[in-house]
């Protein structure tokens, strides 16, 4: 299936262009465009794929290399909300895995699965050590985590659900 | 003179909600530095920003003023890139002088570029930041409608313009090679050295890359003069410095300090100490990168020259007898890193920290080298066993063999990385390893 940029996304790009013309060509908006395709789409199908390469004038084989590069691009459907949970040094040293664990339990998730309502994603760090066990879900973070505040969270989360596309 | 600890010079907007809008931030003099830089020639401004000693706060602490001089002076086409990639684990400050503070980084980006006659500027911001992200761009977009940024900023006929560019998930982009290879669109992997980016960065043009905290100093440098910052600092690194410390302390914070602090200061009189009856066993001095100081080596000062050169700090070795070699034989004690202070208590169960640093190494490894595709991965899974109890009487042997084998020859420093926290805890903590192995063996 052809898929087709929003006006409102192609807009986008085509301003992020002029930023980049320097460079001579738009292969730097290409990571820009994948964001906005995750946002379109939710999700980066080789359809998804090739509108971006088409779009930018680059081949699949280069598109299809950067999404498969960085970590926050996803090839299959996810939830609305993705949950990132660190678990990195800082988090472990203050029951960052007992955190972990409790959201697993409470969404019914393994770390890395989704259903239709969340994403579990067990982070490498999100920068914020001195609010160890911490979680950054879209533009929110969760700070000073503790297992028996998480069902609260996920609750709160269902309720107001906080898709990461919100800032693409 | 010491600094006193409440200096406050990037920090001085925090907590105040109005700081991060325009209006806010003109109204306490902000974008007044910037002024007083136009009506300076480039040169001009170099030359304060070396006298005032500011080292990049990034990780390498080089001095800001030197790398900027290593633009060629013919050159046609020059990038300011600002690395907003924070990523280091028990790193977090970028992300909070972002949050705060937006318009200190864009001024001092202004002024940076100015200096170096840069015209099309990039801040490469981490893609998980994503609610900085949003106050940064507003803030972007502010300063192009008061006319800092733009085709003819201030009527002075200058052209400056910033675009904020979002990663989507890579530590190794923090590397300044990998993250210019990201910003043109290319899978975020680093590039040999030379050619510097001060050479051949940017799109092939010269290219200057400097940390948040680093340009953030900029426009307090303009408006007080390097050598006021200079005076605040310790021997040839000036101002204060961003601390974040998290793990087993009381108060856990980021904290702007003097750079001459000790780290028993920091964790004793700026962090409340350990909870009652604990006793620090190890600190990681400056992001997980770095090599660990033990119990008895925390009176050394958190500087870039002290904790490379101190001698009270132990060098870190590859086998009995048989010091690590940075080059020269010169020793490797440790380094300040990007300011990430990592306290574990006498009760932290140190081989499963050590695998769980080893495991982001793993993770995060981009691939393009073998020694440290392939020794990370070794790294995590030894670390691994040992931490699980299963590990084998040659495992440590193994373990600084495999990371001995990753240093100094990757094209980027992520295999250093590894390497070097692997070998300081097994050359400091070597009994808590062995003790683990020795049970495992007893059971069997």
């Amino acid at each position: 299936m052809s898929l087709e940029f929003s006006a409102e996304a192609q807009t986008k790009i085509s301003a992020l262009c002029e930023r980049y013309a320097v460079s001579g060509g738009k292969q730097p908006v290409v990571m820009a465009a994948l964001h906005l395709a995750q946002k379109e789409f939710g999700h980066l199908s080789d359809d998804a794929l090739k509108l971006v390469a088409r779009t930018l004038d680059l081949p699949y084989a280069h598109v299809y290399g950067v999404a498969t590069f960085y970590t926050m691009y996803r090839r299959e459907p996810g939830g609305t909300t993705t949950i990132r949970v660190c678990t990195n040094i800082s988090c472990m040293l203050r029951r960052g895995y007992e955190v972990l664990a409790a959201f697993e339990q409470q969404l019914g998730l393994k770390k890395g699965q989704s259903n239709k309502d969340f994403t579990l994603v067990e982070e490498e760090c999100i920068a914020a050590c001195a609010n160890a066990p911490c979680a950054v879900v879209g533009t929110k973070y969760y700070l000073d985590i503790t297992p028996d505040k998480v069902p609260q969270i996920v609750a709160e989360l269902k309720q107001n659900p906080h898709p990461e596309s919100e800032v693409v | 003179m010491p600094t006193p600890i409440d200096t406050k010079l990037v920090t001085q907007r925090f907590g105040d909600e109005q700081g991060k809008t325009l209006a806010g931030y003109e109204r306490t003099g902000g974008y007044g530095a910037l002024r007083k830089a136009l009506a300076m020639r480039p040169e001009d401004i170099t030359a304060e920003v070396k006298a005032s000693n500011l080292r990049g706060r990034g990780g390498a602490g080089f001095a800001t003023g030197v790398k900027w001089g290593f633009v060629p002076k013919d050159a046609k086409v020059v990038h300011l890139v600002c690395n907003a990639d924070e990523s280091e684990p028990g790193t977090c400050k970028d992300r909070e002088l972002i949050y705060w503070d937006p318009h200190l980084l864009i001024e001092g980006m202004i002024i940076a570029a100015h200096a170096l006659r840069a015209v099309h500027n990039y801040i490469y911001i981490r893609g998980e930041m994503m609610r900085e992200y949003a106050v940064l761009q507003r803030a972007v977009d502010e300063a192009y409608q008061r006319g800092y940024l733009g085709k003819n900023i201030l009527g002075t006929g200058i052209e400056c313009h910033l675009t904020v560019h979002r990663g989507a998930g890579a530590y190794i982009c923090g590397e300044e090679t990998a993250l210019l290879n990201s910003l043109e669109g290319l899978r975020g992997q680093p590039r040999l050295k030379p050619p510097f980016p001060a050479v051949k960065g940017l799109f092939g043009n010269p290219t200057i890359v400097n940390n948040v905290e680093t340009l953030m100093n900029v426009p307090l440098i303009l408006d007080k003069g390097g050598a006021w910052f200079n005076g605040l600092g310790m021997g040839r690194s000036g101002g204060t410095r961003m601390i974040c410390v998290s793990g087993h302390v009381n108060k856990p914070g980021v904290f702007e300090l003097p750079m001459g602090i000790t780290f028993n200061q920091i964790i004793h009189d700026v962090c409340g100490g350990l909870a009652a009856g604990r006793t620090v066993k190890a600190v990681i001095p400056g992001g997980v990168s770095m090599p660990p100081l033990d119990a008895s080596e925390l009176d050394v000062p958190c500087e870039f020259d002290a904790l490379q050169t101190d001698e009270r700090i132990k060098p870190v070795m590859v086998r009995e007898g048989q010091q690590f070699d940075l080059g020269g034989g010169r020793a490797l004690r440790t380094m300040a890193g990007s300011g990430g202070v990592v306290v574990m208590d006498d009760q932290t169960d140190i081989p499963r920290a050590v695998w769980r640093i080893m495991k982001f190494f793993a993770h995060e490894s981009c691939g393009q080298c073998t020694p440290c595709r392939e020794g990370t991965g070794w790294l995590e899974k030894v670390s691994r066993r040992v931490a699980e109890g299963n590990g084998k009487p040659d495992d440590l042997e193994l373990l600084a063999s495999i990371a001995h084998g990753i240093a100094g020859n990757t094209i980027c420093a992520l295999g250093d990385a590894a390497a070097w926290p692997m070998l300081g805890f097994l050359t400091k903590f070597r009994a808590d390893f062995e003790a683990k192995i020795a049970k495992k063996v007893k059971a069997a």
